[in-house]
């Protein structure tokens, strides 16, 4: 798709100018400040090395003796940390950065996995229809028949407990894509075959066949842009699902181990503390997780609405 | 109706069978139990006589055969950590966690309901949206999060001092904003009544509901959204249909349109989305037990998972499996008891 851009790229700009999406846009308030919150989260946190106070992955800058301190507007707080320190004496900026940045990139990283599990599966069982089509999606069936965050939590203490802790540990981000790509992508799958079963009989695809191409280039060239809109609608709920597993997987202590924490083993780790009165260990990350995921999820209903595809329901 | 019955036995037979394999291949795979049952100084010769005598070194087949026999049987082997059958740990834990579960649900029916039908009738109000923009919200909270936060609020207990406490109004908009904090956080309290058999019950003693407020407020919160959110679709949708209109034009009490007319048509899709989602609750009880420390299936699970405990892992996976393919059964079945438009020998649609 972006190969050919250069030559066509100010045309796709007017279309993007001209068409409804961009008018709905910039009509709707909520819409530009989720995008806006979104925007300046992913920013910050993959700009994390260079914002941060400190650099909470290096031992050296950790001083034990400074922890528990409370965020600026209490009593009791040090200059030097704004947001506070946790248990370990981390400044907590920093290491919501940095732990913001880990979320972010499984978030992507599974719902990539997913996506393309998903519409290549997809394609396949709504193009090709007959035993491919009833194989896949009855393992699609079966598999969403139990919650993707049980398949995740089983698939994640499974291969915790085969692999063991130091090894898991070692691997967890691409673990924790893999497991979560792994639990979601019937999704997509139902999502794009349901588009596929709409648009196989067209004209267009019809067209295609008759000049002899192959499937797999039907398949992919044509008829795939054509599902396109019901794909990044789900893309949005399903990228603030991804996060929301992860930080369960990690809250559980399947996930990102607290040397590399992420939102969810930070809010975890700062669980320990809560009944000590330092609540602000574990609330803050909860919040800038509920910040994140909240404008994900608002972006995912206006996108909804706006191009309102066929989704699969139920 | 047979044929369709059949087809749904079928299917869950298939689920069972493939849930079993994979659990016998994790215990299969995990592990050594010869390793766990000798000391380091027994030779090597005398481990093999005893794998020999267990049967480890018979084919995956024959040992899988083997297992699913006694899984069928109800003997599922050992727990390594609590040293009792594996099925008797789960069943002594499974009351607690079917009472959270009782409970949750009891909130998410009685307030998804009315909210959701209001919403749908009144899809403008005030009240309608504050409703909406909440249940977003409600969704983007994880439930583990929202389970902290009781507990900070509701056990803990917050002190505001954001107003100036020399003003009256600003002392008593203070005192209105904070929490005492004084409910119980963990556990299921010191106060249960014996039922029969494993079932020890919260529901009937003031300190028994106290622990329960929390866990089953958590684990309602989450799927409560979904459901407001569901009820006031599928009731925006029917309100738009012609037999409304015309029960509307017959001038039946709007009150009888809305609340017997289209409320069944309504719950028609909430049966199948609830039935599934009751399935889910169980994996939200692993997060919602874990917080609570509530001493249920779930946070077992993750004992075990922690102990290395195998058999107590596959146990688990085996019971949670029959408790979804159960749900989802049943499910269809109701469906298609209801829905007389459903066709019985093939897939629901």
């Amino acid at each position: 798709m972006t190969t050919s851009t250069t030559s066509t790229a100010p045309s796709r700009w007017e279309r993007l100018r001209d068409s409804f999406l961009w008018y709905s846009f910039k009509r709707d308030r909520t819409a530009q400040l989720c995008l806006a919150v979104f925007i300046c989260l992913v920013i910050a946190a993959f700009s994390a090395p260079l914002l941060a106070p400190t650099d909470p992955y290096d031992l050296a800058q950790i001083d034990i003796l400074a922890s528990e301190l409370p965020p600026f507007w209490i009593d009791g707080a040090d200059e030097m940390y704004t947001l506070g320190t946790d248990a370990q004496g981390r400044d907590l900026l920093s290491i919501i950065l940095y732990g913001t940045r880990v979320s972010l990139l499984i978030g992507f990283g599974a719902v990539a996995l997913q996506a393309l599990l998903g519409v290549t599966f997809g394609l396949m069982a709504g193009y090709l229809g007959g035993r491919v089509d009833a194989f896949l999606m009855r393992l699609a069936d079966i598999q969403l028949s139990f919650s993707t965050l049980m398949v995740a939590i089983v698939v994640g203490a499974v291969v915790k407990a085969t692999m063991g802790s130091a090894f898991y540990s070692q691997y967890a981000v691409l673990m924790l894509i893999l497991i979560i790509g792994l639990a979601e992508w019937p999704q997509y799958a139902r999502t794009v075959r349901a588009s596929v079963l709409a648009e196989k009989n067209k004209e267009y695809v019809d067209a295609a066949r008759v000049m002899g191409l192959r499937s797999r280039r039907i398949m992919f060239r044509h008829v795939l842009p054509n599902t396109l809109s019901p794909i990044f609608v789900i893309s949005t709920v399903q990228i603030a699902n991804a996060i929301i597993s992860e930080a369960a997987l990690s809250f559980l202590g399947l996930g990102m181990p607290e040397t590399h924490p992420s939102l969810g083993s930070l809010i975890k780790a700062g669980f320990d503390y809560i009944q000590s009165g330092s609540w602000w260990i574990t609330l803050i990350p909860g919040a800038v997780l509920v910040v994140l995921v909240l404008s994900i999820n608002l972006l995912g209903d206006w996108l909804r609405d706006v191009m309102n595809p066929r989704l699969y329901k139920g | 109706m047979i044929a369709f019955l059949i087809k749904r036995l079928m299917h869950a037979i298939l689920v069972m069978f493939v849930i079993s394999v994979l659990a016998f291949a994790i215990q299969d795979n995990l592990g050594d139990p010869v390793q766990q049952m000798v000391g380091q100084s027994v030779p090597e010769s005398e481990r093999e006589a005893i794998r020999e005598r267990l049967g480890l070194n018979d084919p995956f087949l024959v040992q899988y055969v083997r297992f699913a026999k006694n899984a069928v049987q109800g003997d599922f082997g050992y727990s390594y950590f609590y040293r009792e059958p594996a099925l008797e740990v789960i069943a002594r834990h499974l009351p607690a966690t079917l009472e959270l579960v009782f409970a949750a649900t009891l909130i998410i029916v009685l307030l998804s309901v009315p909210i959701g039908v209001y919403s749908a009738i009144k899809p403008r109000s005030p009240i309608s949206r504050f409703f909406m923009g909440a249940s977003i919200i409600g969704i983007s909270i994880p439930v583990f999060l929202t389970a902290i936060v009781l507990i900070q609020i509701f056990s803990i207990g917050i002190t505001v001092s954001l107003f100036p406490e020399g003003t009256a109004w600003g002392a008593w908009l203070n005192g209105l904003l904070s929490t005492e904090g004084n409910m119980p956080s963990f556990g299921r309290g010191y106060d249960l009544v014996h039922v029969v058999g494993h079932w020890d019950t919260n529901l009937v003693t003031w300190n028994g509901l106290q622990h329960l407020v929390l866990p089953a407020v958590s684990l309602a919160s989450i799927m409560l959204p979904l459901f407001i959110r569901l009820i006031r679709a599928e009731m925006m949708e029917v309100l738009q249909s012609e037999y409304v209109k015309y029960a509307r034009a017959k001038g039946i009490s709007m009150r009888r349109v809305y609340f017997v007319h289209a409320l069944k048509n309504t719950m028609l899709p909430v049966i199948t989305v609830g039935g599934v989602q009751i399935g889910t609750m169980v994996a939200y009880t692993i997060l919602t037990e874990t917080v609570f420390q509530w001493p249920g299936m779930g946070l077992m699970f993750l004992d075990a998972i922690n102990h290395a405990d195998i058999p107590l892992i596959v146990t688990y996976l085996m019971i949670v499996g029959v408790i979804f393919v159960v749900t989802n059964t049943i499910v269809d079945l109701i469906y298609g008891f209801v829905n007389p438009t459903v066709k019985l020998t093939g897939k629901p649609a």
